[in-house]
């Protein structure tokens, strides 16, 4: 028989099958590019205060930005934007404020995660300063307004005028804490 | 083993006696018994979490059982019934039959082969065990979405365990069939003449090796998700669930042609043998079965349709999606060409056959209205899906190997089975399980959601219909299972060709066939090959 073929054949075989599995956790960044270069999931794009400022405001048009906001499972804040929603000329920087207040007795650390609807427009969506960028802490009782500052690119696709921009507030466990999460910089840039 | 070999070459004519021999064996045969006997056991464990679940269904509202339970039967009715009896059943019928279709005295790699069985009992007592923890058994679903699933008790670890040993055979399993496949052909048995059921098993332990692992990965990342602080799929640490949707389907889509592709190969057997004909177009299904296969890995966001994906991420997957229907198209349109115009009989096997070429096409054509992205918005999560893959998986893969157990069960045993016994396991499974799924497209149509304990009363009547099909079905299996406990105890001596038109090596040797098939491998010519 065979028997130096077989191993071969089988050792061959079991290097695809180790392959595969490290394409399973391969998966993760290439679905973290993918998203961000496709706007999918509603990925946001982030800009410097400088880049943004550099960049011409078209007072030709303007866009409606809405502002929505949840919060997951048993989070015990309440959060709402201060507006509804604004009009904006794309290329202009604007700033909005969000207010949220923990109604428990105990402290609690949040993290916001954004996304912007319709999918296409999300690239388009670019912020300066968020806080989602960082974990939010409030202690019991304790209300907080925090501002974004975002950009519009004047790319945007003509088709698009009302854009929104969605958080939603998730409890972060306590393993999780005082560390920038896994990947923050993409998931809320 | 070493005091086995007592002659020259292999002669194992003093076997161990006892359970020894079928712990420490690595003969092909009995790795087969050994297989198929435990896909029957599961089968029947199975089945029984189904007569659970029909039964709270019999009535709307709670009660029989409490529905955190009924979840947890859902999902380890499916975990059963897609790991512990479609995939060893069909790996037991590889075992069989492969060496004896090839023309090889056994299996590539016999003493991997007993590793690869004697894994399964083990990742069961793990997964069936889960159930009487603490918290009860895993409930989230067999597709183990988070953040849901990682709500799981103590469960959790031993089903993710179970799943890495579940896929760890799988995977051994399948390097051994492509092994034997590569290297033990007999001279002549050129890859263009290897029957169906063997390229079938091909392409199939392709498609294993090629995702198991994306799902063992997948699952490790829930585990680490929960116990050892990752954030792959938990959105306060950066992570998205969704991405383990994608990641599951990735491998999920592939897993569901693993399941059916063994079954096209063993109708792709019987067929042609009661219909006195050759089977239509081989080298058309040979080419259909690679690109169904090829295709299985460019779809497998039709299961995420709702999930929110951009516009051309939607059709892009429903015309991939779509486009599997051709290759399958060719099979169905070559199944029904080998029947036409040929000297057809209807014994056992081949009801079974026939009735699988129906009523898969039934579970393929929901498939492509599931398929239609705006169509699926409405029938996904409802009983619509529940009727489709039953179609595909019970009267497609398990109709497929039911047959297949009649028509090689003379072979094995070297005695025939009852044929009028088999006729009426037949007729009786084959109304049930109408009865038992047809209804269910109704009531996902109507929408009925699935995997609910509870209904509104609207639903009531076809609920009944449906469980009742279901008992029913369920019972007329003790049918088939006395019929194979008979056959294997005695009953009339078969021939080796037990049927008149069966063609191929298996059919050249006695019945049952002695423990090394091929000690001097055969010359195959176009006379003696599938056709
Ligand atoms: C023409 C071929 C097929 C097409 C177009 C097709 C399409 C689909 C679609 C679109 C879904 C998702 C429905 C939803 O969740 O809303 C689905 C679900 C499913 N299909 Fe198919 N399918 C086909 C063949 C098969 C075959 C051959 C099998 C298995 C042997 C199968 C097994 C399943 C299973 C198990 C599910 C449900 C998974 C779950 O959510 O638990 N399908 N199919
Ligand atoms: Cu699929």
């Amino acid at each position: 028989m065979n028997l130096d073929a077989n191993r071969k054949t089988a050792l061959k075989l079991a290097g695809c099958a180790l392959a595969m599995f490290g394409f399973g956790y391969a998966l993760v960044p290439i679905y973290d590019a993918f998203c961000d270069i496709t706007g999918l999931n509603g990925r946001t794009g982030e800009l410097s205060a400088a880049e943004a400022a550099a960049i011409k405001p078209d007072p030709g048009r303007t866009v409606t930005v809405e502002f929505d906001t949840n919060v997951n499972g048993q989070l015990p804040w309440a959060f709402r934007p201060l507006q509804r929603s604004v009009q904006v000329n794309p290329g202009e920087v604007t700033l909005v404020l969000f207010v949220a207040q923990n109604d428990s007795g105990r402290m609690v650390v949040g993290q916001a995660v954004p996304s912007v609807a319709p999918a296409k427009a999300s690239p388009y969506f670019n912020k300066t300063e968020c806080f989602c960028f960082t974990q939010q802490t409030l202690a019991p009782g304790e209300r907080r307004e925090m501002p974004v500052r975002f950009v519009v690119d004047p790319q945007i696709p003509r088709d698009v005028s009302t854009l929104t921009l969605s958080y939603t507030f998730f409890e972060v466990p306590e393993n999780l804490r005082d560390s920038v999460p896994a990947g923050n910089n993409k998931q809320s840039s | 083993m070493s005091q086995a070999v007592a002659h020259g070459h292999d002669d194992h004519s003093h076997l161990p006696a006892g359970w020894k021999r079928w712990l420490f064996t690595t003969n092909h045969k009995d790795i087969g018994t050994l297989y198929l006997s435990f896909a029957l056991i599961m089968f029947f464990i199975g089945g029984a979490m189904a007569m659970i679940i029909r039964l709270e269904l019999l009535e709307p509202g709670v009660q029989y059982v409490d529905p955190t339970f009924f979840n947890s039967m859902t999902t380890m009715h499916a975990l059963v019934m897609i790991f512990g009896v479609v995939m060893p059943g069909t790996v037991g019928f590889a075992n069989w039959l492969i060496p004896m279709m090839i023309g090889s005295p056994d299996m590539a790699l016999p003493r991997m082969n007993n590793w690869s069985f004697w894994i399964l009992p083990f990742a069961f007592t793990l997964l069936l065990g889960s159930l009487f923890l603490p918290g009860g058994g895993p409930a989230g679903g067999w597709t183990m979405y988070p953040p849901l699933m990682l709500q799981t008790g103590f469960a959790l670890p031993f089903v993710i365990f179970a799943v890495h040993f579940l896929g760890a055979s799988s995977i051994m399993g399948s390097i051994n069939i492509i092994a034997t496949i590569f290297n033990m052909r007999a001279p002549g048995m050129t890859f263009m003449r290897l029957p169906l059921f063997v390229w079938t098993w091909l392409i199939t332990s392709f498609l294993l090796i090629a995702t198991i692992p994306v799902l063992a990965g997948a699952v490790t990342m829930l585990l680490t998700d929960k116990y050892f602080g990752t954030s792959f799929f938990n959105a306060a640490g950066g992570g998205d669930p969704v991405l383990f949707q994608h990641v599951f389907w990735f491998f999920g889509h592939p897993e569901v042609y693993i399941l059916i592709l063994p079954s096209f190969g063993i109708v792709s057997q019987i067929l042609p043998t009661f219909s006195r004909k050759p089977l239509f177009g081989y080298e058309s299904m040979v080419y259909a079965t690679a690109s169904i296969a090829f295709l299985s890995f460019f779809v497998w966001a039709h299961h995420m349709f709702t999930v929110g994906m951009p516009l051309a991420g939607e059709l892009f997957f429903m015309y991939a999606t779509m486009s599997i229907a051709v290759p399958t198209g060719v099979k169905v349109f070559n199944w029904v060409a080998t029947m036409w115009r040929g000297s057809m009989t209807f014994e056992t096997p081949m009801l079974w056959a026939i009735s699988f070429v129906v009523l898969f096409t039934i579970g393929g054509f929901s498939g492509l209205m599931l398929g239609i992205t705006p169509a699926d918005f409405q029938y996904h999560d409802t009983y619509f899906v529940v009727a489709h893959f039953h179609y595909v998986l019970v009267t497609g893969a398990v109709f497929g190997m039911i047959g297949g157990v009649y028509y090689w069960l003379p072979k094995w045993t070297g005695h025939m089975y009852d044929e009028t016994l088999g006729k009426i396991h037949f007729w009786v499974s084959v109304i049930s399980v109408n009865l038992l799924f047809f209804p269910q497209h109704f009531l996902g149509l109507a929408g009925m959601p699935r995997r609910i304990p509870d209904y509104a009363v609207q639903f009531t009547e076809w609920n009944q219909i449906s469980s009742i099909g279901g008992f029913v079905f369920g019972a007329s299996q003790l049918i088939f299972l006395y019929l194979i406990i008979r056959c294997i105890r005695g009953g009339a001596k078969a021939t080796d060709q037990v049927w008149e038109g069966a063609h191929g090596l298996e059919w050249t040797l006695p019945s049952p066939p002695p423990y090394h098939s091929f000690t001097t491998p055969p010359q195959v010519t176009d006379a003696v090959a599938h056709s």
